[in-house]
């Protein structure tokens, strides 16, 4: 999804020719949308009361869903 | 007072006897940054806190409460059928011997609950600026309890609780922005 090239950030820590274990390339971090919206502004879409009880927000724009091992794969 | 409300705030379903994954929720039980701490913390810092803000502890105090629930659920769906010898293989032995099949406020690695966990300094933006920490630490715990975790049932419901504390964090530091404007009019008056 496209949120998460949003909502997590990367880094590739160095890897020496001599460590043992394969590179596993980047490491991913979560910034959620939390951190980008200051103060709530007024009147932001909504979603359903329904779908809004599933996913642990009324708001589409604090929705932040995380996906097992998004560390490695972002 | 509260009035309680005889259902969980997310349904709870485990799909895989794997009660491993017990042991790790355990952190969000009694650990540092585990639903318990935020709800005493939170609770206890009402009283010192500007009035605008103290509905806002009061409602996510309450609502810890609620996520506490439904991790005490999830740690008992995994263990209940669990055999000592399942037990013993998952890493719970330790907890066994103390407390049998019983739950108990401690941390993935067994240390019990303690209060030094939480603080309440008794300053409205260092309290709220400790709230915004606890509930990034929660989130963050959440991510790393859904990456141990290969049943999709519980994480479906971690993934509910990570989100909360993504709101939580968010009415967190609108509370700190409120407080920020309210010295502001002070001086103008
Ligand atoms: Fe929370």
């Amino acid at each position: 999804m496209a949120k998460n090239q949003v909502y997590t950030k990367s880094y590739h820590p160095y890897h020496s020719p001599d460590d043992p274990c394969p590179d596993p390339g980047e490491k991913h971090y979560s910034t959620p949308p939390h951190l980008y919206m200051g103060f709530q502004p007024e009147k932001l879409p909504q979603f359903s009361p329904k779908e809004a009880l599933q996913k642990g927000t009324l708001w589409p724009a604090l929705y932040d869903p995380y996906e097992k091992n998004q560390k490695l794969k972002g | 007072m509260w009035v309680y409300e005889k259902k969980l705030q997310y349904p709870v379903k485990v799909s895989s006897c794997n009660p491993q994954l017990a042991k790790f929720l355990v952190e969000q039980y009694g650990g540092a940054d585990g639903e318990l701490a935020a709800a005493l913390r939170y609770l206890n810092q009402r009283y010192t806190i500007p009035d605008k803000v103290v509905g806002l502890l009061n409602d996510i105090g309450t609502e810890e409460f609620a996520h506490l629930e439904m991790i005490a659920a999830m740690i008992y769906k995994l263990t209940k059928d669990a055999t000592p010898d399942q037990l013993k293989q998952a890493g719970l032995a330790d907890h066994y011997v103390n407390h049998g099949e019983a739950l108990f406020y401690s941390n993935a690695a067994e240390v019990p609950f303690t209060a030094t966990y939480i603080q309440a300094k008794g300053d409205p933006i260092a309290d709220l600026y400790e709230d915004i920490a606890a509930e990034e630490k929660a989130r963050a715990t959440y991510q790393w309890i859904i990456d141990m975790s290969d049943d999709v049932d519980l994480n479906d419901s971690l993934r509910f609780l990570r989100e909360r504390e993504i709101v939580h964090s968010q009415r967190f530091r609108e509370a700190v922005e409120i407080l920020k404007e309210e010295r502001d009019r002070k001086k103008v008056f």
